[in-house]
């Protein structure tokens, strides 16, 4: 064992260097193992729940709060939806969510970019979702940061909207490779803007094969029934 | 800016692991595919290695590319790309590797 630091011991190997200085520890670690181990902790806890933990992503202005909204109105009731708000600074969209009657936590992440396994534990904790219920995690609106984390959820859905490029998932392939259903938002607006559906449909297949695509509008309601139809085949597993 | 909290887990890491040794370098690897920029991370890593333990350590980065197989032709290439094109212009892909994320080592002075 090494005298300095202790290692040599619970299967890690030292490597001595020259003339008894500067030795090699091999590490051998996941970066993102601590949030990780988190993360199949909060999967571990929500499963023992049987809450569906479904995490909400996409640039910011895409319309996620709006949609949540609207489907806290239409089934928030039904399915005993939660929320956990993300966001950098203000509660103004957990006031939104509130407004609706719903349960729900702000976490406010200052300069953060994105949720991480932690913040959801104590968000967790604060909100003590329902035995069998949904909780949606609406992360900070940020196309590339909340995709390298994993939080504990059991699917993730990206927002984007017909006011963005088509091509956004080509750009942006990290968040919607890992994505289980993609919702494309704001379709009452299709006929003011440039934005080919098919397009956007083959992108999102490119870089996620078997996504489900929903066409949505979260103002108008189109669409919304396949959404809330998808949420209720997901809680039942 | 991810790689500023993810540059920080590292230093918790090998510092919380090493204790009271002195780290003068610490090697990782950071695939071309993983979503991390191995240039940020080096850029943070001055920020928040501080400490009597890692002040002034060194940070070196392995980046291993992508491993590709054309599922039309049968063609393996490596890939800095995430949505890789074959010559033959399928994009009918299997990637392999790229996506490491990984402390390899530390060195302690």
């Amino acid at each position: 064992m090494c005298g300095t630091c202790g290692c040599g011991e619970d299967g890690v190997r030292v490597t001595e260097f020259g003339h008894g200085h500067g030795h090699v520890v091999d590490i051998e670690e996941d970066i993102l193992g601590a949030n990780d181990a988190l993360a199949d902790a909060n999967r571990r806890a929500l499963a023992e729940q049987g809450v569906l933990a479904v995490n909400l992503m996409s640039s910011p202005g895409s319309g996620k709060t709006t949609l949540l909204v609207r489907t806290l109105t239409d089934v928030g009731a039904e399915l005993g939806m939660t929320v956990v708000e993300g966001d950098q600074e203000t509660l103004l969209d957990a006031e939104r969510i509130g407004a609706t009657g719903a349960r729900v936590v702000q976490v406010n992440t200052g300069a953060g970019c994105h949720l991480d396994a932690t913040m959801l534990a104590r968000a967790m904790a604060a909100l003590a979702p329902p035995r069998g219920s949904v909780m949606v995690v609406e992360n900070v609106g940020n196309l590339v940061c909340p995709a390298l984390f994993d939080l504990g959820e059991a699917a993730r859905v990206v927002v984007m909207s017909v006011t963005e490029g088509a091509d956004k998932p080509l750009k942006y392939p990290h968040m919607f490779r890992t994505a289980d259903l993609v919702l494309l938002n704001k379709i009452d607006l299709l006929p003011y803007v440039d934005f080919d559906v098919t397009n956007c449909v083959e992108a999102v297949r490119r870089v996620r094969p078997g996504a489900d695509v929903l066409e949505v509008s979260a103002t108008r309601g189109d669409g919304l029934d396949g959404w809330y139809d998808w949420l209720r085949a997901a809680r039942t597993g | 800016m991810h790689e500023l909290s993810i540059t920080q887990s590292v230093v918790d890491a090998v510092t919380g692991r090493m204790g009271d040794a002195r780290i003068c370098r610490v090697r990782l690897e950071i695939g071309k595919l993983s979503g991390l920029v191995p240039d940020a991370v080096r850029f943070c890593f001055e920020m928040v290695a501080t400490g009597p333990t890692c002040e002034g350590a060194l940070v070196e980065i392995d980046e291993p590319c992508g491993h590709a197989r054309c599922r039309t032709c049968g063609t393996a290439f490596d890939t800095d790309d995430i949505l890789p094109l074959c010559e033959c212009g399928s994009a009918d892909i299997a990637v392999e590797g790229g996506r490491e994320l990984r402390i390899r080592e530390v060195e302690l002075a």
